[in-house]
């Protein structure tokens, strides 16, 4: 296990040598130009010229991915062309808001989903499953801003009960910092639900037909012990699959729901630096997102393991 | 034990708890404007929000008043020599930078010239200056090569890049690279260390700020710092900000979307204001001189006939209570409102439109329009226009883009198959389009001009003159003369002008300063 692990930790560095190529290489063919935005609405020809050539932005691209990549190696993912600050320093600020709406997200979503979908397994074809399927396909199919907006009427503009927007870091008390976090986790989290709840229904379908499930039934086990031990553990492995795959689902998602509710995570300062045109934050953010997906993918490869102990690497 | 449980708990959940800010008995202004703060230096960019941040911390040596009327700020008391040729400045008592220095000619001189090399104003008037000396620590000359009657009003404007005064460190910096610090002698302190960009600049009362004893108007008079904080928030999505606004999160929504205005109006603790006697906003099509078919002037004017400005307004704006038809280059409402060249735009006829663009030679061939898809007045006003065209006839070529990208792709010289353009669509400040020196889309500087390159001499003959004229009633007349040759030209089209009021709690805030183009947060208080 642990060489399987040390293998896999080298064999990110050619997949982010990869997304390192692509990133650079996309932003510069997009259209745009930072140096443009800088100079202003009214600003000449000349002007964004010198404003280009101040940020090195005229210069050749190899060179540019040269000094970008040597800057990588040394650990700087370079200035924002806007700020002036450094990258790192944008993206650890941002962090904070992004991990505590992803962790809440997942821990909302799993911690309800997977116990409504044994339900509707056990209770398979009859009202509750019914309900819950129909919580599923009403879940992937509105979209989370449209909930988003819906649920900011209701419970922030008509009833008051919580804000409509902003993030309230942990450090500044436990309430605000969770009643800032449950409409945007609400809303992120509806789909992913969905999902959760359909592939654990089907899972667990599937393994409460086994033959050692009717054993244990016939054995006199109580319901829980049946579909908690029995059933669930040995359901699990599809279901972890589909909570990593639903980690990129929620990295897409907290794009939308960190604008929509106003919390400066890593989801705003990536559509605020594309379109900007911020290239060295576009390209820190990028570089992370795929180091956070490459990571999550080993956990969940380590997880299975455990789950299922015929599982060997 | 259970008692020791419930304590343990209790201990842990302690440091979760809200803590008893000193902020808690702090005044603190929450305000959320059209965009983020992510430029600290207002010279380096001419982007509006980088001015508000650069008016707050640093201050001016004139301010522009209501009326467009420079009037003396960080000055107290100067003198004009009678041929205008020599300027004389004396910096009023008690100006300091917020960490304590004084502030001397020293500073003032380098932060003119570092601005006079980057703005535009500021380039046309260092045109004209052959020399500014240091009397004293307060006292400094300004002398011209020949009497250029727009110096105060330069000095004193709110729009595009503002003469900010800065530390003399500050001010040698490289006008095309930006300061590293924001350290002014504004009425608030910018607080660097708390600045989160794309999500929230913090500004501290600057304690030591000697305000002027006039009332506020507009960019000049007292600015008073009224809160001991001042958080500017970027809340990015308009329905989410309207409603922070009306679930009281935040005092102060700059820019809010036209679409919500009925519902704001109505909002309990809400209210309205318009930004100053001038709209905010002008509406502006732009040709592409160099390219056929608008290199000819009679193509150009025939594009005269594709404008019905109700059409465009009513697209962008709708309420006619918000916008106002105006057939002119010079924003209706300024000083220099008037007639001259209003006679181009008769009517609404595409037939007569395309019949005259054939006559300049025009055979079908695609007309690239530049559209941006993410602006909320650019977007839909390019729609209008295209629809337009389509119904003349013309061969449109829709080019859909992001602003950003329209941005970049304007400034090509190229033909529109080699990645150049024939129209795009923009705004002009209502600020700046009301001065035909401050208004740079109205001149005709060939190469060296905007976007678009219009060429015409004696435009630029009229602009200059403009700016030498001695009285209120030669320059009156010189803006009607330019305006007319202006849109003989076909220096760009008009469709109209309108203002956006700000919203603001009246249940919480007062003493807005209205400022049309630039908003100023000095005067506000709690209530």
């Amino acid at each position: 296990m642990t060489a399987y692990i040390i293998r896999r930790l080298f064999a990110v560095v050619p997949v982010m040598a990869v997304v390192a190529l692509f990133v650079f290489f996309l932003l510069r063919f997009a259209p745009g130009d930072p140096a443009a935005i800088i100079a202003g609405e009214d600003a000449t020809s000349e002007a964004i010229a010198a404003v280009r050539a101040k940020l090195g932005l005229d210069r050749p691209m190899v060179e540019q991915f040269v000094v970008w990549v040597w800057g990588l190696a040394r650990g700087d993912l370079g200035v924002s062309i806007f700020s002036n600050l450094p990258v790192t320093r944008l993206i650890a600020q941002r962090l904070e808001p992004t991990l505590a709406l992803t962790l809440s997200t997942l821990f909302v979503a799993v911690g309800l989903a997977v116990p409504i979908g044994v339900v509707a397994a056990w209770k398979a074809r009859r009202l509750v499953d019914r309900l819950v399927m129909g919580f599923a396909v009403l879940g992937f199919a509105m979209p989370g801003f449209v909930l988003a907006y819906v649920l900011i009427y209701f419970f922030a503009v008509q009833w008051q009960l919580l804000p409509v927007q902003g993030y309230v870091p942990i450090a500044e008390g436990l309430w605000p910092f969770a009643q800032s976090l449950i409409l945007p986790s609400v809303a992120l989290g509806i789909t992913y639900m969905a999902l959760i709840a359909r592939i654990t229904r089907a899972s667990m379908l599937e393994v409460l037909q086994q033959d050692y499930i009717r054993t244990a039934n016939a054995k006199g086990l109580a319901t829980d012990r049946v579909l908690l031990l029995h059933a669930l553990k040995n359901a699990a492995v599809p279901i972890v699959t589909v909570i990593g795959i639903g980690i990129a689902l929620l990295i897409s998602g907290v794009v939308i729901t960190e604008t929509v509710f106003n919390i400066p995570g890593l989801g705003r300062l990536t559509v605020d630096a594309v379109l900007k045109r911020d290239y060295p934050i576009v390209q820190g953010l990028i570089l992370v997102f795929a180091a956070a997906k490459v990571v999550v993918n080993l956990l969940i490869d380590i997880s299975y393991a455990f789950l299922d102990p015929r599982i060997r690497y | 034990m259970k008692f020791r449980v419930l304590a343990g708990l209790v201990a842990l959940a302690l440091p979760f708890a809200a803590p008893v800010s000193a902020w808690a008995q702090e005044k603190v202004l929450r305000a959320v404007m059209h965009a983020d703060v992510r430029v600290i230096d207002p010279v380096w960019t001419t982007q509006t929000i980088a001015n508000i941040h650069g008016a707050l911390v640093y201050d001016t040596l004139f301010g522009n008043d209501a009326d467009q009327k420079p009037q003396p700020q960080m000055v107290g008391k100067y003198e004009i020599s009678p041929d205008r040729l020599t300027y004389s400045f004396t910096l009023r008592d008690g100006l300091k930078f917020h960490d304590g220095s004084p502030v001397t000619t020293r500073d003032v001189i380098a932060s003119l010239k570092r601005w006079g090399a980057k703005d535009g104003v500021g380039q046309r008037l260092m045109g004209y200056v052959t020399e500014m000396k240091a009397v004293d620590d307060k006292t400094f000359t300004m002398t011209l090569k020949e009497p250029y009657g727009m110096v105060l009003e330069s000095l004193g404007k709110s729009g595009s890049s503002i003469a900010a005064i800065m530390r003399e460190k500050d001010a040698l910096t490289d006008p095309q690279t930006q300061v590293k610090e924001s350290v002014g002698s504004g009425p608030y302190v910018f607080a660097k260390d708390q600045w989160v960009p794309g999500s929230k600049a913090v500004y501290l009362k600057n304690k030591d700020y000697q305000p002027r004893s006039e009332p506020p108007s507009s960019f000049a008079g007292a600015k008073i710092p009224g809160v001991d904080r001042i958080e500017l928030v970027w809340i990015p999505d308009a329905q989410t900000s309207m409603s922070a606004l009306v679930n009281g999160e935040i005092d102060f929504l700059e820019n809010p979307s036209i679409d919500f205005l009925p519902i704001l109006e109505k909002a309990k603790g809400v209210k309205l204001q318009k930004l100053g006697k001038i709209d905010s906003f002008q509406g502006m099509i732009r040709l592409n001189h160099l390219q056929p078919p608008f290199d000819n002037i009679k193509a150009r004017q025939a594009m005269y006939y594709l404008i019905n400005q109700e059409d465009y307004l009513r697209a962008i704006i709708g309420d006619p209570k918000y916008y106002k038809v105006c057939k002119a280059l010079l924003t209706c409402g300024g000083p220099y409102e008037n007639d001259g060249g209003s006679q181009w735009m008769k009517e609404y006829n595409p037939k007569k439109a395309l019949q005259l663009l054939k006559e300049a030679g025009y055979k079908g061939e695609p007309i690239t329009v530049l559209a941006a898809t993410d602006h909320n007045t650019i977007t839909p006003a390019t729609q209008v226009l295209i629809q337009a065209m389509r119904e003349a006839g013309i061969n449109v070529d829709v080019q859909s883009m992001d602003w950003g990208s329209v941005v970049t792709r304007r400034a090509s010289k190229n033909p529109p198959s080699q990645g150049g353009w024939n129209i795009f669509v923009t705004t002009s400040g209502g600020v700046g389009s009301a001065n035909p020196v401050l208004h740079t889309w109205i001149g005709a500087a060939c190469d060296k001009g905007l976007f678009g390159w219009p060429c015409d001499p004696e435009v630029e003959k009229l602009r200059n003159a403009f700016g030498m004229a001695a009285t209120e009633e030669e320059r009156k007349k010189i803006a009607k003369e330019l305006q007319a040759k202006a849109m003989e030209d076909v220096v760009y089209l008009p469709f109209g002008q309108w203002d956006v009021p700000l919203a603001y709690r009246a249940d919480r805030i007062q003493g807005i300063v209205p400022n049309v183009g630039l908003a100023v947060l000095w005067g506000i208080t709690k209530k």
